[in-house]
């Protein structure tokens, strides 16, 4: 594979899929810290925002320890050089949120919808082009779809206006290969102005790999997170997207040992559990389920004496899709009533 | 039996088209126009169900109004949409039921204010979203026992039942949910999450409701009170059932529900539609009634 010379957007998300992992709990000093460290590394992006989104903060997600305004308000005058993503999904968040973190200083939206409910972002695809935001069409559970019908939802995007399409591997479940379709097929099908990102889980350890079949194929924005902190078995580690892109001589503009030392000295110490492939987050990515119902799937199976395997297992049958959190409660609630 | 009263609808999608089945069955509203803004296929269904049609939108229906004896305008087209016409209809004395979020007029969830509503009729009800038809009469059976310091919903619909219209202001479902949520439903704070899935065969319509009492919940009280609020919803829903809870975790009481169809319009998963036209219909049915026992005068035609 050579991928010399290529120039790659590198975006981290410990800051936003992060929170998923601490339960949304990360304080305004931690989020300061590591944010002030990833922009004196040059990392160009940075996502800020709850695990879910802008108005991700409720029962079913849960409360964040800050709200988005407080987070964004702390970090965005801190940057020297970074900028400030935040992610959107409609149906959770609203227009008006929209505003605020435009307000806060907040650079580029993401607005992410199911990879097949394209439809439903075109009020804030809108919104974000009318505010000169850098704005981002994010498909989720890109899994679910074949390469086709992702490219028709992709469009959807871009004549809405989003200026970069993501493919999003949420449950963490693709191999290289279906990367390698998905964003040829995007390259192929978008307008050649048009950027294209891929945002990896590890769940099947596949992260690093999958990020460089994305770049070969087409994308030049690739999320990862540094320590890999992010929902189920977390985000690409973005330290060692970083080494391997240094070795095989693709530009990333980033300081390989100052994201080394970000993740080590800032990040693992504020980890609640390690993140890593455990048989749960194994789970997520073998039977394509959305990487943040981990965490809920764990103790909810506590709760109610039924395997958090099983649980997950049975969700990615039932075709769950990102944001159904309140399901888990409730299949475990049916499975302990079945099991009695 | 009293004279029925007359009514158009305005948008031949999924919702109207699925009002207008339940409305041709109903003792008290006769559908007479479906109005659409094109031919189309909810157009031809229309008139293949024996009603007229106007494919010029709400200005080609406006002469029609008077001689037809038009009283009652069922909305079922998008937000943005409505107010325009609810000027028009209102000024010809037509009363809107309003199936958009547009949140013009006062929200009306029937098992919770319906009474309300007879008691002071407006030119225009608001029937909130499905997923606020759906959930907030949990909230009021929680928010009528003890006081609810946040209500939560969670809508979960399946993609085939939802509609260009609902797509294109998915905004304004989330905020006219919250906002019910918490003016009808009886929480300080609303929240609403709306959530599309596109799983086959499609998944029946799923609520999740969540409130955050403030002191410590009466459990039985709160039961008994949900039990009795999800029989009245089942009057004119049938399928609405209650799938787990109430569930109790300290100071969080949740339900869980699901919500079948009659299968009128689309097959029986798309209980949203349902939640939304049969609340619709309620409604009118219950201005006609007022009608005809003389406590509300429609406005004056010459």
């Amino acid at each position: 594979m050579d991928l010399q010379g290529k120039k790659v957007t590198l975006h981290d998300m410990s800051l936003r899929d992060g929170m998923h992992a601490r339960r949304h709990q990360i304080s305004i000093d931690e989020m300061v810290s590591v944010a002030s460290g990833l922009d004196e590394a040059g990392m160009p992006l940075i996502e800020v925002t709850h695990g879910d989104g802008l108005g991700g903060a409720s029962v079913n997600y849960g409360f964040p320890a800050h709200s988005d305004e407080e987070y964004l308000a702390a970090v965005v005058p801190k940057m020297k050089q970074a900028k400030i993503s935040v992610l959107h999904v409609p149906g959770i968040g609203t227009l008006d949120h929209i505003r605020m973190a435009d307000d806060h200083g907040a650079s580029t939206i993401r607005i992410a919808t199911h990879c097949t409910e394209a439809d439903i972002s075109e009020q804030h695809i809108c919104m974000g082009r009318d505010l000169s935001m850098d704005t981002v069409g994010f498909l989720m559970m890109a899994h679910m779809v074949d390469e086709q019908q992702f490219l028709t939802q992709a469009l959807l995007m871009e004549s809405y206006g989003a200026n970069c399409i993501y493919c999003t591997d949420s449950a963490g479940y693709m191999l290289p290969d279906e990367v390698t379709q998905k964003i040829s097929t995007l390259r192929a099908g978008l307008q050649a102005e048009t950027e294209i990102g891929f945002h990896g889980h590890h769940n099947l350890a596949m992260g690093v790999a999958n990020s460089l079949a994305a770049i070969e194929a087409g994308a030049n924005r690739i999320d990862g997170s540094v320590a890999g902190l992010g929902a189920g078995a977390g985000n690409t580690p973005l330290e060692v997207l970083c080494a391997v892109l240094h070795r095989m001589g693709a530009q990333d503009g980033v300081d390989l040992y100052k994201v080394m030392d970000v993740a080590e000295d800032l990040v693992v110490p504020m980890m609640d559990q390690p993140i890593r492939v455990d048989r749960d987050s194994l789970t997520l990515g073998y039977a394509g389920v959305y990487s943040s119902f981990l965490l809920f799937a764990k103790r909810a199976g506590e709760k109610y004496g039924i395997s958090a395997r099983d649980l997950l297992v049975e969700l990615g049958r039932r075709g769950t899709v990102g944001g159904q959190e309140d399901m888990i409660e409730d299949l475990a609630l049916t499975m302990s009533t079945e099991k009695s | 039996m009293a004279e029925k009263l007359k009514a158009l609808i305005i948008g031949p999608g999924n919702i109207g088209t699925d009002l207008l089945m339940k409305a041709q069955r109903s003792d008290w509203i006769e559908p007479v126009w479906m109005v659409g803004v094109e031919q189309s296929e909810g157009i031809q269904r229309a008139q293949g169900m024996g009603v007229k049609t106007s494919i010029t939108g709400v200005d080609g229906v406006l002469e029609h109004i008077a001689a037809d004896d038009i009283r009652i305008a069922f909305d079922a087209t998008s937000a943005y949409a409505h107010a325009e016409h609810a000027r028009k209809l209102n000024a010809l004395g037509v009363i809107m039921v309003d199936l958009t979020p547009a949140a013009i007029g006062p929200f009306c969830v029937p098992p919770v204010n319906l009474a309300e509503h007879s008691a002071s009729l407006t030119m225009n009800v608001n029937m909130v979203t499905c997923g606020g038809q759906a959930t907030i009469p949990m909230v009021h059976a929680v928010s009528r026992v003890q006081s609810v310091a946040y209500g939560e919903i969670v809508a979960t619909v399946g993609s085939k039942s939802v509609g260009p219209g609902t797509r294109k202001n998915i905004d304004e479902f989330t905020r006219t949910t919250s906002t019910a949520v918490a003016e009808i439903g009886g929480a300080k704070e609303g929240k609403a999450i709306i959530i599309i899935n596109p799983a086959e065969p499609p998944l029946i319509m799923r609520d999740t409701v969540h409130c955050l009492v403030d002191e410590e919940p009466d459990r039985d009280a709160i039961t008994q009170s949900v039990h009795e609020m999800v029989a009245e919803v089942q009057k004119y829903v049938p399928g609405y059932r209650l799938v787990n809870g109430p569930v109790f975790d300290d100071k969080r009481v949740s339900t869980y529900l699901e919500v079948e169809g009659l299968g009128d319009f689309l097959p029986k998963y798309a209980g949203n539609l349902d939640i939304m036209t049969a609340a619709g219909l309620r409604t009118a049915e219950m201005l006609a009634e007022e009608v005809s026992n003389g406590r509300f005068a429609l406005p004056d035609r010459a």
